[in-house]
């Protein structure tokens, strides 16, 4: 790697707490924003002779300091820092501020700020645009490419979000234990929200939204970093981890779906998977069942299965009844019962999902799999109105075009 | 003499490697332990997981299991095992077995490996 990559990389990690900590200070997101990237151009002019300090996240939030400390002398409340001159690897001024910055303020500060993306204000469009620009430090092309919208718009919908923060008003207390775990849940809710955003995406959408995903991952290690005895975030990055490493599997050449039964195992990321497992192993040990740990353990069940046909379908509908009585749910008990088709047929599936259907009258899944169940118990008439209903409440072209496949093959004389 | 050579990096850029990146060390190491292994002088290679797959385990008589890596700057490594384990609960059984048998303080951190190539190596 070149210098300036090795540099690039360097901030790019250290962006999330550097930026939290500068909101701490400056209270305030456009003033946060632009003192890290002043500190940025300060250290891709010095890194570069001077190497890389030891702890970037500290040297950059000193620096941002310092740089924006004009600006807002009027409200500062914290005594002169030392000139960024001063700072090098050899100088203990900086091992001094990375005490004062320990974990724990860290970790409330990057909380606070992922957090502060989450308002209960902000439409979830506008909450992951905001998180992927403030915390993940994605410009503004990059998100509005992932969110397939013009970079006007998606300038638009940032600074709406902003706006609405800054009257909203930010939390700025240290939170107390329960405010903690509440804003730890709405966090790892919207870190999931990115990930699907990626993971939802087909055709030729999915190249464009895959980095979502691979951000999405790196926000959940970035929270087991700060929070690593909570098994609910293990098992999201573990949950995260698994369904990604199918994705080289999940699209094939012309970006169409392929289902999980029909998918080349040999290609799934079997690094991924390990690490997957290896995570959803420590959040078990806890004792302590979430949803996040029983999606993940089916993920798990269909990752260890080394094909299609040894997928343990008892263990899945097992666990789609426990995620059932954790989030009652028409969409799980619909999942549950593709589950149960497979365990004890169709007929057994049709009658769970029976009550579902004015509730999920408007849902594509639901007739999509109401029309495979009815398809395979032979009654072909009402598959097709069934796969009719559902063609209609596609959501993208590769989704219409899979239940397109399923009324051809009904029409097709036998 | 047989040397340990211990890898130390950021993991927050090391995972953050694009594929390309990834494949272009991977290929650039391979090159420098194959080399290695023609020579009969190198033994067990591995990667390990990133830290936030570790689990730490005081010694003790009740050993205390802790999520995450070990932390301590007080403790210096002193060496390592590599063990097959069913699952994340028997290599903490592990731990505990080996830490109640040194009988001194310190702990074992359990971190899954992400690449094994087990080598075959003689001190000379």
């Amino acid at each position: 790697m070149t210098d300036l990559a090795w540099i690039d990389a360097a901030l790019a990690s250290a962006r999330p707490r550097a930026v939290a900590a500068l909101l701490r200070y400056f209270r305030d997101m456009d003033l946060a924003e632009e003192a890290y990237q002043e500190a940025c151009l300060r250290a891709l002019a010095r890194w570069p002779e001077q190497g890389a300090p030891r702890d970037p996240a500290a040297w950059l939030i000193l620096v941002g300091r310092n740089s924006g400390i004009d600006a807002v002398r009027k409200a500062a409340r914290t005594e002169a820092l030392p000139p960024e001159d001063q700072l090098s690897d050899l100088d203990d001024a900086e091992a001094g501020l990375a005490d004062r910055l320990d974990e724990g303020q860290y970790r409330d500060d990057i909380l606070r700020l992922l957090f502060v993306c989450c308002h209960p204000d902000l439409p979830a469009t506008g909450a992951i645009a905001l998180a992927l620009r403030i915390v993940s430090g994605l410009t503004v092309p990059q998100i509005a490419r992932a969110f397939l919208v013009g970079e006007k718009a998606m300038e638009q919908r940032i600074t709406r979000a902003k706006a609405r923060i800054a009257d909203g008003g930010v939390p700025f207390e240290t939170p107390g234990p329960i405010e903690r775990a509440e804003r730890l849940g709405a966090v790892a809710a919207m870190v999931y929200l990115i990930f699907n955003e990626g993971y939802s995406a087909s055709g030729a959408e999915a190249g464009a939204r895959e980095p979502l995903c691979r951000e999405a991952i790196r926000l959940g290690r970035l929270l087991l970093r700060l929070f690593p005895s909570e098994p609910e975030i293990q098992a999201l990055t573990a949950l995260m981890l698994l369904q990604h490493a199918r994705s080289a599997a999940r699209l094939d050449g012309e970006g169409q779906v392929v289902l999980l039964e029909d998918q080349d195992r040999s290609r799934w990321d079997g690094a991924m998977i390990a690490e997957g497992l290896a995570l959803l192993d420590k959040a078990m040990r806890h004792r302590r069942p979430g949803p996040y740990q029983v999606q993940a353990a089916i993920a798990a069940l269909h990752a260890r299965a080394k094909t299609a046909a040894d997928t343990d379908w008892a263990g899945i509908e097992r666990l789609y009844a426990t995620l059932e009585r954790m989030q009652p749910s028409p969409v799980v008990t619909l999942n549950r019962a593709v589950a149960l088709g497979r365990l004890s047929g169709p007929e057994a599936a049709l009658d769970l999902i029976a009550p579902l259907g004015e509730r999920l009258d408007g849902y594509f899944y639901y007739h999509g799999a109401r029309g495979a169940f009815l398809d395979q118990l032979g009654r072909a008439e009402e598959a097709r109105a069934a796969f009719g209903r559902a063609i209609g409440l596609a959501g993208s072209a590769a989704e219409a075009a899979y239940i397109r496949q399923q009324l051809d093959r009904l029409s097709q004389p036998k | 003499m047989l040397y340990a050579i211990l890898c130390y990096d950021s993991e927050e850029v090391v995972g953050a490697w694009s594929a390309e990146t990834e494949t272009a060390v991977m290929a650039r190491l391979g090159a420098v332990q194959d080399r290695l292994r023609a020579e009969g002088r190198l033994g067990p290679v591995a990667r390990l997981m990133p830290t936030t797959a570790a689990t730490t385990v005081r010694k003790g008589a009740e050993p205390l299991v802790l999520d995450g890596p070990f932390a301590e700057t007080k403790e210096q490594l002193l060496g390592f095992y590599v063990v097959d384990c069913d699952s994340l609960d028997a290599a903490i059984e592990v731990a505990a077995e080996l830490g109640r048998a040194s009988g001194s303080a310190g702990a074992h951190e359990v971190r899954p490996l992400m690449v094994y190539r087990p080598g075959q190596v003689e001190p000379s």
